[in-house]
This record gives C-alpha cells, structure tokens and sequence, in this order.
C-alpha cells in the first residue's frame, strides 16, 4: 500500500477523532444532566432520565444514527449530516455516561457526607467539594472506556456518509481492490487510537490517586 | 405519519423472516461466541506457553477495533485470500469471533475471581487438574461470569444491526428497505428502535431473574 493511500487514512483518522472527542464532551455535558434527573426526588423527572438511559443503552446505535439522520429531514430541518451523526453519538454515549456518573455519585461514602455535615458545611458545598470531585474520580475508568467504545461505535457514522476513518477505507479499498490492506490499515490505526486513549487515562488517573476514599 | 396498512400486511411475511434471521443471529453468534471465547480463555490459562501471546494479541486486537472493520475485512477481504463467504456465514463469523475476544475477558476474569483456597483445598484431596476444572472451577465461575456474559450477549444483540451494513437480510435492513418503499423511513425506523429497546429489556429482564434464581448456588466469598 502506497504512502498516499495510507496519508489520506491518517488524515480520516484524525477527522474520527475530532467526531469521538465532540460527542464525547456533549455526552458527557448531557450525561451530567440526565443523571442529575435519575437521582432527582422528582418523581417525573427520575422517571425521564432512566427511561432516557434505558432507551438509549436498548437500542442498537446503527439504528439510533439512520433514526436521528432521517428524523432531521423528515421534522422539516435541514441540517448537515455531519450534524445528525454528532448528535447521536452523542445521546447514545450520554446514557451510558449518566449510569457512569450515577453510580459515582452513589458511590460517595456516607460517612464523608456526614462529617462533612458535622464541620458545618451547606449542602451547596457539600455537592461541590465533597460529593461531586470523587463521584467524578469514581467514574472516571469508565468514562475512559466509554471514550474508547466511542472511537469504535464512530465507525457506524459512515452508513450516513460521513468520511472518517473507516469510510475512508472503503471508499479506498473499493477504488483500489485491495480491501485487505485497507481495513488492516485502519484496524490499525484505531488500535494506535484507542491505545494512547487508554495509555493517557491511566496516566491522568494515576495523577489524583491520592484523593481516593 | 403515511402508512400504508396494506403495503404493511403485505410485508409482514417479510418482516418475521427478518426476525427470525436477527434471532438465529443473536443466539448461534452467542453461544458460538461463548464457546469460542471459553476456549480461548482456557488456552491462555492452561495451554501451552507458546500459545499466550498469539491468543493475547488476537484479543487486544478484536477488542481495540470497530466490529465494523472486522466484518469488512472478512466479507470484502476475504475473497481475496479464498474465503468467500456468503453475508449470513460471514455476518455468524464476524459476530462469533468478536464476541469471543470479549467472552474470553470475562471467562479470564471469572477464572482468576476464583478463590485460590478452593483450588488448593480440590488438590489436597486429590482431584485430578481435569475434575478440579470440571467440578470447582466451573460451577463457581459460573455464577461469577453470569451478570457480565448477559450483559455481552445483550450488546451482541444490538451488533447484528451493524450486519445489514454488509447485507444480513436481518430486521434493520429489511425494515430500512421496506421504509424507504414507503416513504415512512423515520416512521419504520422508530418503531424498529423501540422494538429493539423491547427486545433488550426483556433480555435484561429474564438474565436478572436467571442470576436471582440461581444465586443460591452462589458460594460463601472466600
């Protein structure tokens, strides 16, 4: 396989990394939402977020991409398809998100609640300076696995003709012949990808060890 | 919403054929998968040592890229290297191979829960390595893989919707074309993500009450 052919594949990868790390940060601004809503006393509103994550961890997300890409149209919106795309990564990573970060949050050990209670502090501080930054440190493995399950579920974006990464091998391998290279190639580069996602993580995770219950 | 009743009853022949590929699917890829994945799990605990690197790699690289990738390289690649497959044999493949890579994880995991105490005590009465896997480690491991090899056949459930990419006449492509004859393509697809959403809860559902009825052969932890 020629310099060029695996150029034009280094250049898609980087466009899926672009479309993983946008949807990855709404996901996560959604997830903090929808999981504020699950753990909500409101009854309407706990009931919306689960059925919010339950909806959107059911259904397959090549079905979700081909809903939210044809729905667009059909509501009399006009949008890129590139947009329909980001957004349904983004809701579907959002579900799994919120669970994430629901189960961080209930993971907070009583007790620090309480001494927190004890030395005084409003229940404003207690989310920001107690609860919050170790339900985030608690779920923060998972939020890197999600990060990495994104960069692979990317590749269904290109059924809605999005170039990333794996259309890219595609439409190369169709003009081409050689499939094999092609998809090994990519292969390839999502494993690079997805490695230094999860070499990185675990190095930022290893930076605030130290604020472990 | 412009449905036409009649172009529905006229395809509903279709549709349950449709179903019935995504279940044969779902449950050979499954157990295909959990077989496979067993049997990996076991070659790199207990195979020989020449085996472990291959069978890791093999692994890390089934679990690092997109199912997507895979079943292209089998399906558009494989022709090249005189593997033809047709899409059902290549869509059964694909799905078994990388559910096999992810059950092997849970398999491996399962084995090393296992409280080394059990094994010691299996060996101090003078069970053979053979009955110690059959009759310790299995049914402990059982009941410690169970949750997460629910969890994974429910996400092979919703992976055989990305085999009507490489053309599986399973339920998504056949309601996707049966969408777009109409003119209902949103419409059909709603309804078949509820569908979906449907059939994984009720999947959830009957794992839950299996673990919860089989939880009394949990053992004491260690």
């Amino acid at each position: 396989m020629s310099w060029k052919l695996f150029e034009l594949l280094i250049q898609a990868a980087f466009y899926t990394v672009l479309i993983s790390a946008v949807s990855i940060i709404l996901g996560l601004a959604i997830g903090m939402v929808v999981s504020a809503a699950t753990l909500s006393r409101n009854r309407a509103w706990s009931l919306a977020g689960r059925t919010f994550v339950s909806f959107f961890r059911g259904a397959p997300l090549l079905v979700q991409l081909l809903l939210i890409y044809n729905l667009v149209p059909a509501l009399g919106l006009d949008v890129p398809s590139i947009v329909a795309a980001v957004t349904g990564l983004s809701l579907c990573t959002a579900a799994y998100q919120a669970e994430n970060l629901r189960g961080g949050f209930q993971s907070v050990p009583g007790g620090l609640l309480e001494a927190a209670d004890m030395a005084g502090l409003n229940p404003r501080q207690q989310f920001w300076r107690i609860r919050a930054p170790i339900a985030v440190r608690l779920a923060f493995p998972s939020l890197v696995n999600e990060a990495i399950m994104i960069l692979k579920a990317s590749s269904l974006v290109s059924v809605v003709g999005i170039v990333e990464l794996t259309r890219m091998a595609q439409d190369l391998a169709a003009s081409t012949y050689r499939p094999i290279e092609l998809f090994a190639a990519a292969g390839l580069l999502y494993l690079i990808i997805n490695w230094l996602v999860a070499s990185g993580g675990a190095l930022f995770e290893r930076s605030f060890r130290w604020g472990r219950p | 919403m412009n449905f036409d009743t009649d172009l529905i009853a006229r395809s509903l022949p279709e549709i349950f054929g449709a179903f019935g590929i995504t279940l044969l699917m779902w449950f050979a890829g499954a157990i295909g998968a959990a077989l496979l994945g067993f049997f990996v799990a076991v070659g790199r605990r207990y195979g020989r040592s020449w085996l472990a690197v291959p069978l890791w790699a093999l692994v890390e690289i089934i679990r690092g890229t997109p199912f997507l990738i895979q079943l292209f390289l089998l399906y558009y690649g494989g022709p090249f290297v005189g593997l033809s497959l047709d899409p059902i044999t290549a869509g059964l493949l694909g799905l078994t191979v990388y559910g096999a890579a992810y059950f092997s994880e849970i398999f491996r995991g399962g084995f090393e829960a296992v409280p080394a105490g059990h094994i010691e005590a299996a060996e101090c009465v003078g069970l053979t390595r053979t009955q110690i896997v059959r009759r310790i480690l299995m049914p402990e491991m059982t009941m410690l893989v169970l949750p997460a090899s629910v969890n994974m056949a429910i996400v092979l459930l919703k992976e055989t919707a990305v085999l009507s990419i490489i053309t599986v006449p399973e339920l998504t492509l056949v309601i996707s074309a049966i969408g777009s004859q109409q003119y209902a393509f949103a419409e059909s697809l709603f309804l078949l993500a509820l569908f979906y959403w449907g059939l994984v809860e009720l999947a959830g559902r009957l794992g839950r009450f299996t673990e919860n009825r089989l939880s009394k052969y949990r053992f004491a932890t260690a």
